[in-house]
Order: C-alpha cells, then structure tokens, then sequence
C-alpha cells in the first residue's frame, strides 16, 4: 500500500529525546553476541592459506598431505567453488578464493576446516602452492601508465566510445558537470590548480569478521554473522553456493563496527562451504592481520583540483580529475567521487571526471560516505587557496558560493531544501570561530556532502497480550537504531517508550531488507515503522470499535487509548492499548501491523566543520585541540546518537588525516597489518569533540529524517589541512599529514 | 590436546580450566570458561578490547598465557556488577550513551574501573591517557570520556 | 520530456547528454531508454537510478513522472 511519505510538521512527545538505548544493558555486562561469540556443538575452526605474493599464477595447489592430517575435516580451494552465477558474481566468489591467480597479497588461496585451532594452523602449512610470480603494481598513478602490469585480462574501460579492444587496468570512466569549463576558467581573476595524493585506510572495526557456519546434507543452513546486512549476506551466499535462499537462515550478531566494510561477504561463503564439505558447524574468526591485508580499504587516491574565481569571489569554473585505486576487482569509487565533489557548491561552469583503476592490492569496500572524503580534502584545500589569493575569509567563500534550494547539483539533479548554506553560517557564527589560539596553532574549516539513501525495507509491529509492543526490524542496529525505532513507534501509538521493544530480525523472520549502509538505516526504518504503526494503529480501531460494538468511524486514537468520539458514544471510557490487547482473542486473533517499502526520496546531507590544531615546528607532531561539527539531521531522533555519528566520523577523519595509510614495499606486500603500525586515534590524542545538529527537514519522509551516519567523515581530512597551514605555513597535499611529511614541508618552506 | 590443568578465581569464583601450554588467557576464557564479554580485536595488545585484571593489575588477556594465570585471581566485565545494581561505570555508559557497537565497552569498563580503582578524581588528561591503550572506532571517545568522569563522580559521593 | 544522461551512461547512448522520451513511470523510462540504447544493458544490470525533480529514486518502477519533471538518468550509488 502507497502511503504519503511526505514531511508533515507535528510536534514530537518522545522523538528527540534522550533514552536509554535497548541494547546497553548486554553490552555493558558483557552478554551481547559479537560474531564470535557463537558456538556450536561438534563446531570446527576454519583458517586461510593466504597469498604472501601481490600478483602470481597459481599453477598448483597440493592438499592431500592436509587432508590425511589427522582432525582435519575439509579443505576448500577455487577447485571446490564452481562459478555458479553465470559470471555475475565471478569477482565476489574469486574474492573470496583465488582462482588461476593471486591478485593481491593477504588473497586467500585455500582454507581448512579442523577439530581445533592447532590442527588446523598445522594442516595450512602442510599445504602446498606453486606460484609463477608475475609483475604487480599498487600505485594508482603507476597502474594507469601504459606497460603497467595488468591486473585482469577481463576488463575493458567501461564509460567511453567507442568501446575499448585491449584490457585496461582503467575500469571505468565517469564524466559529470554542465555548463562551458573553458569559457569559466577565461572568466576568471585567480586560478588555482593542485595536484592531492591521499593514502589507503581500512574503515578499522574493532570486531574481525566472524561467523558461524552450519549447512546440513538436506541444502539447509544456518549463517551466524557479523554484517551490516544479513539479507544481502544470504542472497550472495545463498548465490555463490547454489542453495535455495529460503533455506539459508542468517541472523545478525551485535556488529562491532562495520562502517561499510560489514556490507560485502569476505569468509563466510567459504565458511559455508566447509561446512557442507565437512557435515559440522564451522567458525570462522579472522585475525587484524587478515582483516587489514584482505578486507575493507577504501581507495588510495590521486587527483587535480582547479579552480577559477573572480576577485568578488564568484567562482567561475571548477574542474577535478580524480583517479581511484580499487583494488584488484572493478568498482565505482571514482565515480562517487566524482559525483561529490563539487556537490557543496552553485557552480555554472562544473567538470568533474573520475578514473577507477585496479590496482594489486585489497578489493576495496565502501568507507562511510565512499569516495567522498578524498574528493573533498582536494576541493576544500583548493577553496583555502582561491579564498586567501583573493584575499577573501575562508567560511566567507563559501557562502558566497554555497548550493542552495534550486542550485543544479555539479552531478545533475536540481536541489530542493538543503544544509549547506545554514550549516556555514552556523560554523560562521560559532563560538569556536572567535575562540583565541595560541603559539603553533593554527585554525581550519571545510565543508562535506554525501547523498544518503533508501531502499528497500520492512518493519513488523507485534502488539502482545499486555500492550506492550516487539518491532522486528531487517536493518541491522550499527549505531542506536533499536533506540529510534522504538521511539518512532512510541511517538505514532501514542505509548511510552518503555513499552516498546525492538529487536533485529534474522532472515527467515522478516522480509528482506537491504543493508544498512548510505545512512539509511533511520531513513528507511523510520519510514517503515511509522507505516507499520499507523498500519497496528488502524487495527486496534477495529478491535476497539468491536468492543464497544460502535462503527470503526466512531473510534480515534490518540494519547496510546482509543476513544469513541460524538454525541452517540462520547460517553464510554477509553481504551488503552493494554485493553484492547488484553481481548485480542476474542476480537480477531493477534494485533500486528507491518509495512514494506521501497523508501526513496532521501535527502541529501551536507556538513561544515572547524579544526584548531597544534604543530611542532620541530618535529611535525601534530594534536588537534579542538574539533566542531555542525551538520543538517533532517530529525534527529535520538540526539545522543545523532552526536555519537558526527563525533565517529569526525574522529575516523582525523585520523585519516593525520595517521592512517596502508604502507605497501616494493613487493607489493602489507607492511603494517596491525593496530600497532596502523595507527588509529586514541582517546589521548583526541579534544571533545563539539557537534551542532542543525534541522532542516527532508520532504519526503514524514518525521524529515535525512540520515546521518556518513557526512561527518567528508570535511576532516580538509579541515586538518586548511588548520594546518594556518597553524605551520605549510599546504599538505597529501595524506596522511604525519609528521615525517610535515616536518619535510615545513623544512623545505625554510629552505 | 596435551593440557595443563589451571587453578584460579574467575570473579570471586574458583574456576578449574585445562589448556595447552601455547593457549592466550583470552581463548582460554573464552573458549574454556565461557566468558566471551572478553573481546579479541587484534590478539596483539594493541586494542585492549580483551582487557582484564589479573591479582588487580590491567592486563590485555591476550598477552598472557592461560597456564600464567594459575593461582591468580582474574576479574572480567562480568564481574564488574554484583547483586543486581550495576556498577557506576556500567550506568553512566549507558546514561551517556558512550557505547554505540559495543565491542570495546567490556575493555573500556574493565580499564575505566582499574583507573578509578588507583585514582578516584582523575582528570580529563588522565582519564583519557589512562584509556589509551582501548581502541573505539565508533564514538571519537568524547561521550566515553564524559561517562567516566560522571561514574568517578557518582562514585566519590557514595563514599 | 528531456531525460539527461550523466557520467558513464553518456558513452552507452554515443556519447551524448540527453535524450527526449515520453514515459508515464520509472519502468516505462527505462524500458524506452533500453529499447533505444542497447548498450544501457550493463548499467541496467549494476543499477540505475532515476532522479525525478531533484529526488533519487533506486528502484521504484511504479514512481510517477510529471511531464514537466527534470529527470536524470544516474549510476546506482553505494554507500558505507
């Protein structure tokens, strides 16, 4: 059933306050589930033989001394994986398990499945790979030169005309933007053109992939998992494995961070496989080392920035060329990229054209709001430099030229109600602003965009027989989602929050949902919830108008209690929730409501934020000693979680920033593979972090939610850089901005 | 599996495991004792999600092996509430919602308890240098940090 | 009704920026666009999206287009 999704302005009862969230109490105590916390009788632990090579022929794989181990119970090569979808999802499967070639190293060639850890960590090295080494390259501006390696013989760069003959480690090409570029750059007073490099990032969750794996000779199974998406994990296992999707049940676990690296499957369809092979539960539990060398990154990157300005400040063109590393399997990255980048800004004259490259190295998975932090650390380091040529305040700058409602995005579509101009007049106005700073410190802000989105989804509402109310929900919680939905469903039914309790229902429970990535968790659940109450809500009318033995037309509800309205009836007690489900026996069995929806219309979401940094002139050390966020919710339905994304992301930027990159040698091999040479923030090295929600409600849903989760990683790399070079005269342009590469600018800027 | 046979107290309890010689403290409590609010986030001691204290002291459980801790006494977030009341700690995290996936709070309890265990009035840089060695991905540590100072103060007016 | 073409979608339709097609729904567009365009097939397959006046639309063959509607043809996106 269609239902009017758009924004109506009420006033909210318990949407916007702070509860306490569902879920705290098992993971205060220790009690919630991870992915590993799951175990099962008779289960085996599965490892991975893993490529220590970035680019070779597999001629060879001899497992027969593995299998006579004593303990061993299956093992698993690309031999045992047949390519069943018809080449659709070849490059998942051949993730998941090299084929003829290793493309990467940390690329599993093998797995096993044994009684226990010892023999199976014995049963790998007997194991036995032949590899023919073959050239490989990592660099992204080294894979795009003619003579570069290739990757895979398979891809033709897709997005130009006519189609290419040869194989090209360039994927994709994708071109946006509108209006005359050349006849804007001629326009203009001051032109500036830099060149950016930022380095591979892993989206760092603390929890390794993890599951357990359960197929029986009938073709059932069971899935136990951490994934932000245990439907898509279901449809790609279910796919790769030639089982019935019905009969692969997957229950999410608590997630213990995803940040998109939780959205594709990495070991769990070989989990299942050797499982099946084996006839016992398998577990499966990566180690860091696994997860840095083959899961996750997002792209390293290299791009050009120019922009054109008049000396009022008008920018009259905007070019970017973007080049996105993706590792060893085709992707969309630079795409996204490209369509981002100049996403914050009014611009006539617009052009933007991104490469996706392969590259021996990691397939990479979406980072929170993918792509878009790398385009923007270029583009808003660019916007420091136009505004300080012209001679013009930063946050000045791009007011002027800020998107607004009827603004044509740089990647098409005209705006309707947008943040980013409120936003920049926010950071204008703030107090941290005027905020004096001292001695090596220096002060930065930029800005950040990311489109969010809907998809498909579906919520069922249980009313039991005390009135109080279970929401099953399809989008796993990755931050305080059991939290929203209940207050959503309190606020529609008119009852306490306390009365609700939602949970995240598995796979053969509820219809499917998609994953819970593009910040569309609060979104799209909202929507769904809302529906599915108001759906329960029409029901409890019936029942109540049964019990009174009155026409449903007679019955309101309102407050959590239905009453009997006009002179007729005006007269009888109302009745609660509790009452009428205390009699659902009597009335027509269970009361439910439910909603299915494809939720579209998401607003797109837009950030400013202001960095104060300190810098060591003499050893390039840097401390950030102060960080505000300020972004557009659309609604913030649970504020504290609403500040709990902005603070994350924020962070998860800073250490982009300042820290983070995948450090590969000359033999294409992982040099830091742990959090001790990966180097994430820590509590030390970080302020509070102050946030702002601003709310500007998105038409197309009913509360105005926009969704949050993602924007708030897109300023900080730039507003590192632009405080920096406030703070050490220095313009880095190229992350991370460690202190090495610090402290050689700052040399160099003295000669 | 050639086993040692390991004596100790788990959360008040004596609790008898077996484990081979090579085994980490982490796998044996979990896989042997069943206490898996003990995380494993990086098996190096570089996340501290698998925090614990062995005879009072914080120790990432995955850098001591299981026949070490023979003898001692172990305490995990399990124990961290008794009777029915949770903790300062546990409360105020919840309060301030300075948990968002989870998977680090049993380390960051176990930490923030050790601290507050050695100093009742931290300051904000002690609190934050004392849960360095806890990785979280998910809060930027603000509403962590906050949480803990709350607990510290609750706590200082109970006494 | 002006449908504009954006990014790798251009290169599928020869290398322009528009195309004129009159279509009452999402599937109606697509299924004209396709007709036209044979080599649209390999975006239809990774997805598309439409944008109906300024909204994003994934999946919805049954959303409405006004006549008068801006209407962009886009990739599918991602997000984490």
């Amino acid at each position: 059933m269609a239902h009017d999704t758009s924004f109506t302005n009420q006033n909210f009862k318990v949407v916007g306050t702070r509860v306490n969230r569902p879920d705290g109490m098992d993971k205060v105590t220790g009690r919630a589930k991870y992915g590993a916390d799951l175990s099962a009788p008779g289960q085996l632990v599965g490892l991975f033989l893993r490529s220590p090579h970035a680019h070779a022929r597999i001629t060879k794989i001899d497992t027969s001394r593995a299998e006579k181990l004593s303990g061993v119970k299956a093992v698993i090569t690309s031999a045992d994986l047949p390519d069943l979808t018809n080449g659709a999802q070849l490059d998942v499967l051949e993730n998941c398990m090299a084929r003829d070639r290793a493309l990467y190293d940390g690329h599993a060639v093998a797995a096993v499945a044994a009684i226990d850890q010892q023999t199976a960590k014995k049963a790998l090295k007997l194991i036995k790979v032949s590899y023919e080494i073959l050239p490989h390259v990592t660099d992204v501006d080294e894979a795009m030169k003619p003579g570069a390696p290739i990757i895979k013989d398979n891809i033709f760069t897709s997005g130009v005309d006519p189609k290419p003959k040869k194989p090209s480690n360039i994927s994709k090409v994708s071109e946006f933007g509108h209006g005359d570029i050349d006849a804007g750059f001629k326009a203009a007073d001051v032109i500036i053109e830099k060149s950016y490099k930022t380095e591979q990032t892993h989206q760092g969750y603390i929890e390794p992939h993890a599951c357990l794996a359960t197929v029986g000779p009938d073709g059932s199974g069971e899935l136990w998992v951490t994934t932000q998406g245990h439907y898509t994990y279901r449809t790609a296992c279910a796919a790769l494995l030639g089982m019935d999707i019905a009969k692969l049940k997957v229950t999410s676990s608590e997630i213990g961070g995803g940040f998109g690296g939780k959205t594709h499957v990495w070991v769990e369809p070989i989990a299942l496989a050797l499982s099946r092979k084996a006839n016992r539960p398998v577990k499966i539990v990566m180690t860091r080392d696994e997860v840095f060398r083959a899961t996750g990154p997002t792209c390293s990157t290299s791009m050009d920035i120019k922009i054109g300005a008049r000396k009022d400040g008008t920018i009259t063109a905007a070019s970017s060329v973007l080049r996105y590393q993706n590792g060893a399997f085709p992707a969309t990255w630079a795409m996204l990229g490209a369509m981002t980048s100049w996403a914050c800004y009014d611009l006539k004259n617009v052009h933007s054209i991104g490469y996706d490259v392969l590259c021996n190295r990691p397939k990479t998975a979406a980072y929170r709001a993918p792509s878009a932090p790398m385009a923007a650390f270029g583009v808003e380091s660019t916007m420091d430099l136009v505004a300080a040529e012209i001679g013009m305040n930063p946050v000045e700058f791009r007011i002027k030229n800020a998107a607004k409602e009827g603004t044509r995005a740089s990647y098409g579509p005209t705006y309707g109600p947008i943040g980013i101009g409120p936003t920049l007049e926010a950071a204008k106005n703030h107090p941290h602003m005027k905020a004096k700073l001292g001695k090596n410190q220096g002060r930065g802000m930029a800005c950040g965009f990311w489109f969010n989105f809907g998809g498909q989804t579906c919520v069922d509402l249980n009313i039991g027989s005390d009135g109080t109310v279970n929401l099953a929900l399809g989008t796993v919680d990755v931050g305080g989602a059991r939290a929203s939905m209940s207050l959503i469903a309190a606020e529609e039914l008119g009852i306490p929050y306390e009365q609700v309790k939602a949970n995240v229902a598995d796979t053969s429970s509820l219809g499917h949902n998609d994953t819970t990535e593009g910040s569309r968790g609060t979104f799209s659940s909202g929507m769904a919830t809302i529906f599915a109450a108001r759906d329960a809500i029409e029901e409890l009318r019936k029942r109540a108008a049964m019990m009174w033995d009155i026409p449903v037309e007679a019955v309101e509800w309102a407050e959590g209690e239905a009453s009997a309205v006009g002179s007729e009836h005006g007269n009888l007690p109302a009745l609660s929730l509790a009452d009428i489900a205390k009699r659902a026996a009597s009335t027509g069995g269970p009361i439910a409501g439910h909603n299915e929806v494809v939720a579209d219309g998401a607003g797109v979401s837009f950030a400013s934020h202001i960095c104060d940094i300190e810098v060591d002139p003499e050893t390039g050390g840097t401390k950030v000693i102060r960080y505000t966020v300020i972004q557009d919710a659309g609604k913030a339905i649970h504020p504290d979680y609403v500040e709990g994304q902005f603070q994350g992301g924020a962070a998860q930027g800073i250490g982009w920033a300042l820290n983070e990159e995948y450090i590969y040698g000359d033999d294409g091999r992982l040099q830091n593979s742990g959090f001790l040479d990966y180097r994430i923030p820590v509590c030390s090295d970080l302020p509070f972090i102050d946030t702002e929600i601003l709310e500007i409600p998105n038409p197309n849903h009913p509360y105005g939610i926009r969704g949050v989760g993602e924007t708030s990683i897109v300023p900080p790399l730039a507003a590192i850089g632009n405080a920096l070079s406030n703070a050490a005269g220095v313009r880095m342009d190229h992350t991370p901005m460690s202190p090495p590469r610090i402290l050689k600018a700052i040399e160099e800027a003295n000669g | 599996m050639s086993g040692v046979l390991v004596d100790t107290t788990v959360n008040g309890d004596p609790v008898q495991f077996a484990c081979p010689t090579d085994e980490v403290l982490l796998d044996s409590l979990r896989d042997r004792v069943g206490l898996t609010g003990v995380k494993e986030g990086c098996g190096t001691g570089d996340c501290g999600s698998c925090s614990i204290t062995l005879d009072g002291q914080l120790v990432c459980s995955c850098l001591v092996l299981g026949v070490e801790a023979n003898g001692r006494k172990i305490d995990t977030v399990e124990g961290l509430s008794d009777d029915n009341t949770l903790h300062p700690l546990q409360e105020q995290f919840i309060e301030h919602a300075a948990l968002q996936c989870g998977i680090c709070t049993p380390g960051f309890l176990v930490a923030a308890k050790a601290l507050l265990d050695d100093n009742a009035s931290p300051s904000e840089e002690e609190i934050r240098y004392a849960l360095a060695g806890n990785l979280c991905r998910c809060t930027g540590y603000d509403k962590i940090v906050r949480a803990v100072q709350a607990a510290a103060k609750q706590m200082r007016k109970k006494k | 009704m002006k449908v504009s073409l954006t990014g790798s979608l251009r290169s599928a339709a020869g290398g322009i920026d528009s195309i004129d097609i009159v279509a009452e729904d999402i599937r109606e567009l697509l299924t004209k666009v396709l007709e036209r365009y044979p080599r649209m097939e390999e975006h239809m397959d990774t997805g598309i999206a439409v944008s109906i006046n300024g909204e994003i639309y994934r999946d919805n063959w049954r959303k409405k287009i006004p006549q008068d509607a801006e209407v962009f043809l886009l990739p599918r996106l991602q997000g984490g």
